[in-house]
């Protein structure tokens, strides 16, 4: 952990219509309505499909929030990336089943 | 493209011709690294945008496939950057972005200032920016391969056994995705013979295969078949064997190679019913014989690796 501040992570899951576009949108629209910097890819099963080694930064980085999916499949892409997230600094809100707002509001509860 | 012309004269998979522009050409995989990320950055010197500009600014290169940083005044949670080409979009004074340099010389940064251009021409700049680099194409690609759950994994091998496209393999003794280009889009199958559920393919519809929580009666399914001979009723194998061999011998009787076409399109299709294997994947499996070879190679990998 190089940095205690909460670090924020948004997957667009833009390679495959698995995630609510509503929900997507929401979550991405109170993140820009928000003050806070954020980090964004196009979909992290894409840069997991190619062992990209930002996932690895995104790990050892922490603590972070990601808003993507199912807390076991985002936990698994990144452990078979050779880039297990920690224990206990990574946050996974899942846009597949939570609402915009759900997703938004733990996203940047303390921001 | 070298399996693609194999199973079009393959006499296993003679029944569905592949051509240019068909589907399974679509979700070829092209391994690149990403060519570019994009900084929308708003820090100092720079004028903010609203947050409408910046929703679709953002909305619209994720949807193209780049990755976008926001880059505030507030805060230090940026992750560090890598060694990759980075493009920085903002609004500066006087519409003049900046001349930047990375100090240690490995990070390759542009500036651009996007005053008055609307979000297409935003798209259109960070596409000229990255030229003819390749990059994966959202809607014509879709990253497909399985994930294992090792909280859940109990290193039985059913997986490795079970895929004949050697997706699976085995480093320091337990099982692991090591090819995943190889997996055939759309097909969760190593998924069902995973007795613990341990399987997961993101882009799945439903769970537990999409890595929703794996529930009792996900286990009591799963525990019914708890080898890959349960499988769609039976060896998969075995019953591809038996029917090759089946038509092969009615081909040499009755000379008809519609028919023995006929019967191979029957026992594929039922399979194609019976379970999740989507008819291209089946069209693509190798000849009998081949399957033979790779499922003793399979096992003998797997107990190598058990004995390990």
């Amino acid at each position: 952990m190089s940095d205690s501040q909460t670090k924020l992570l948004y997957c667009r899951c833009a390679y495959a219509q698995v995630v609510p576009q509503s929900v997507k949108d929401g979550v991405l629209q109170k993140l820009c309505e928000s003050g806070v910097g954020f980090e964004s890819v196009a979909d992290l099963c894409e840069m997991a499909a190619h062992r990209d080694p930002r996932l690895k930064a995104f790990a050892e980085n922490g603590p972070l929030r990601i808003a993507a999916c199912y807390p076991r499949v985002v936990k698994g892409l990144f452990q078979q990336c050779a880039s297990p997230l920690p224990e206990d600094g990574a946050e996974i809100l899942n846009m597949r089943v939570q609402t915009a707002d759900e997703v938004a509001e733990q996203m940047l509860h303390d921001s | 493209m070298k399996w693609l012309s194999k199973c079009c004269t393959t006499p296993d998979s003679d029944y569905l011709i592949l051509t240019p522009g068909s589907s399974l050409l679509a979700t070829m995989i092209t391994h690149t690294a990403r060519p570019l990320r994009v900084v929308l950055y708003e820090g100092d010197g720079a004028i903010t945008l609203s947050a409408e500009a910046r929703m679709k600014v953002m909305a619209a290169l994720l949807d193209k496939g780049y990755a976008v940083t926001r880059a505030t005044p507030r805060a230090n949670n940026a992750f560090p950057h890598d060694d990759r080409s980075l493009l920085v979009l903002g609004l500066f004074p006087d519409q003049k972005a900046p001349s930047l340099e990375d100090a240690s010389g490995k990070i390759n940064i542009e500036a651009r200032d996007i005053t008055g251009l609307d979000t297409e021409s935003i798209v259109s700049l960070v596409e000229k920016t990255r030229g003819e680099k390749p990059m994966n194409q959202p809607g014509v690609w879709k990253p497909w391969f399985p994930v294992i759950d090792y909280s859940r994994c109990t290193n039985c091998m059913q997986c490795l056994s079970f895929c004949l496209f050697d997706v699976y393999g085995v480093a320091d003794g337990k099982i692991a995705v090591q090819n995943n280009d190889n997996c055939k889009t759309n097909c969760p199958a190593c998924s069902r013979v995973c007795p613990e559920v341990a399987i997961m393919f993101p882009k799945y519809s439903s769970g537990p295969i999409n890595g929703d929580l794996v529930n009792d009666e996900d286990m009591r399914r799963e525990k019914m078949k708890v080898d890959i001979s349960s499988l769609l009723g039976g060896d998969i194998y075995a019953r591809l064997r038996d029917r090759s061999a089946a038509a092969k011998s009615r081909f040499s009787k009755e000379r008809s190679p519609d028919k023995a076409l006929e019967e191979r399109k029957k026992c594929l299709t039922k399979m194609a019913q019976d379970g999740f294997i989507p008819a291209d994947v089946l069209a693509s499996l190798p000849s009998p014989e081949e399957i033979m070879r790779k499922a003793e190679q399979a096992k003998a990998r797997a107990a190598a690796a058990l004995a390990g």
